[in-house]
């Protein structure tokens, strides 16, 4: 009757020890850690490279990721198919929906579509530039190094609530003006 | 992509296939595919990305540093320690998650889910990325040297046995996560909670 897939919610604690779990057969299985944000790089790095090939190559940061190893890896066709799985999980639990401009972002900068999108397009920057100095994200950093006990990535773990917590609460605890 | 083929062997695509989507199914069963959870967290209101994030780290942390001693698995993945770079960078971050709403994996994820705005914030991302290459020379001079410690851990720092640390997030964990749902299905305090926030377990 109330099978779990059909449940469009699962308890956050079942979803961690999932996660927990997938990391164990990333280690085992794979001598793989779960991260993401190193495949934005693959990708800025082959748009680059399809564009000016020169330019690609003589940068460093960019060609330490795609000269001598394969753009479409293990972590790009795991980030592709996060997008596939969420998919398949909305589907089963019911529990799609298309949504353009969140109510708490509506709430402080209005309905206007353009204004979400632009908002959007410079936080996923912003946050990436930050993700690759730091060295990984909240995957690589929060989830597969925190659980390494990594200190690099409990530095950045504290760092990133910290400056979260404060740039949310001076974003949207105001009304729209 | 040059000196090597495009895509790596299939055999490895087809295994990070598997695992991604098996963590963007459990990232959406989550809720963090939505803007507002992970928003809601920052905001104070809604604890669901804590919990998530917590309890993988206290199971994933015991499997793994179990399969280490048991010799099943060979060596840890650590990022390194390079104090100014992972705070400054961890702060950056923060601020540009807390104005997309979502993270890299999980936008991802949240465009599966049907939000749309996860879209330009994924494009930005991968400028993001270009931005960073083009600032790397600076940076690599200027702050990854910065407090650069090599791969170390909270264990290999202190001298502590890692279990020491694992067990002891399990039990903050456990008595945090006790006494937060105590006071979360006390309070539910006056509507302040986002649509959708909170503890669906039910159906």
């Amino acid at each position: 009757m109330s099978n779990p897939l059909r449940i469009p919610r699962w308890s956050p604690y079942a979803v961690g020890a999932g996660i927990g779990v997938l990391s164990w057969a990333t280690f085992y299985f794979m001598d793989k850690a779960l991260g993401a944000s190193t495949s934005m790089v693959n990708a800025a790095g082959a748009i680059v490279g399809v564009v000016s090939p020169e330019h690609a190559k003589s940068n460093e940061y960019l060609a330490a990721h795609i000269v001598g190893k394969p753009v479409f890896d293990w972590q790009m066709a795991l980030v592709v198919m996060m997008g596939f799985g969420a998919l398949l999980a909305a589907v089963l639990g019911r529990s799609r929906r298309v949504e353009r401009v969140p109510s708490i972002w509506a709430f402080r900068f209005g309905p206007s579509r353009a204004v979400r999108y632009t908002g959007a397009f410079i936080g996923g920057a912003v946050l990436l530039f930050g993700a690759r100095m730091a060295g990984g994200c909240t995957s690589g950093h929060g989830i597969s190094g925190g659980l390494q006990l990594a200190l690099s990535s409990w530095v950045f773990i504290v760092a990133m609530f910290a400056a979260g917590i404060g740039a949310a609460h001076l974003l949207y605890t105001r009304k729209a003006v | 992509m040059f000196d090597t083929p495009f895509f790596a062997p299939t055999s490895i695509l087809l295994q990070g296939a598997v695992v991604g989507l098996i963590f963007g199914f459990l990232l959406q069963k989550g809720g963090v595919t939505r803007f507002n959870t992970i928003v809601g967290q920052f905001l104070l209101r809604d604890h669901t990305v804590l919990k998530i994030m917590l309890t993988a780290m206290i199971v994933g942390g015991a499997g793994v540093y179990a399969m280490l001693q048991l010799g099943a698995i060979e060596a840890l993945h650590v990022k390194s320690a390079q104090l100014l770079a992972n705070g400054l960078g961890g702060l950056i971050f923060g601020v540009g998650m807390a104005t997309l709403g979502y993270c890299p994996g999980s936008a991802v994820a949240a465009i599966g889910d049907g939000s749309r705005d996860a879209i330009p914030g994924v494009l930005g991302m991968v400028f993001g990325a270009g931005v960073y290459a083009a600032a790397f020379p600076w940076i690599k001079a200027h702050i990854l040297p910065v407090g650069d410690m090599g791969k170390v851990t909270l264990s290999t720092t202190t001298g502590l046995s890692p279990w020491w640390f694992v067990i002891g997030l399990a039990v903050l964990g456990a008595a945090g996560f006790y006494m937060l749902e105590r006071w979360e299905s006390r309070g539910a305090s006056g509507g302040s909670r986002p649509a959708g926030g909170g503890v669906a377990r039910t159906a």
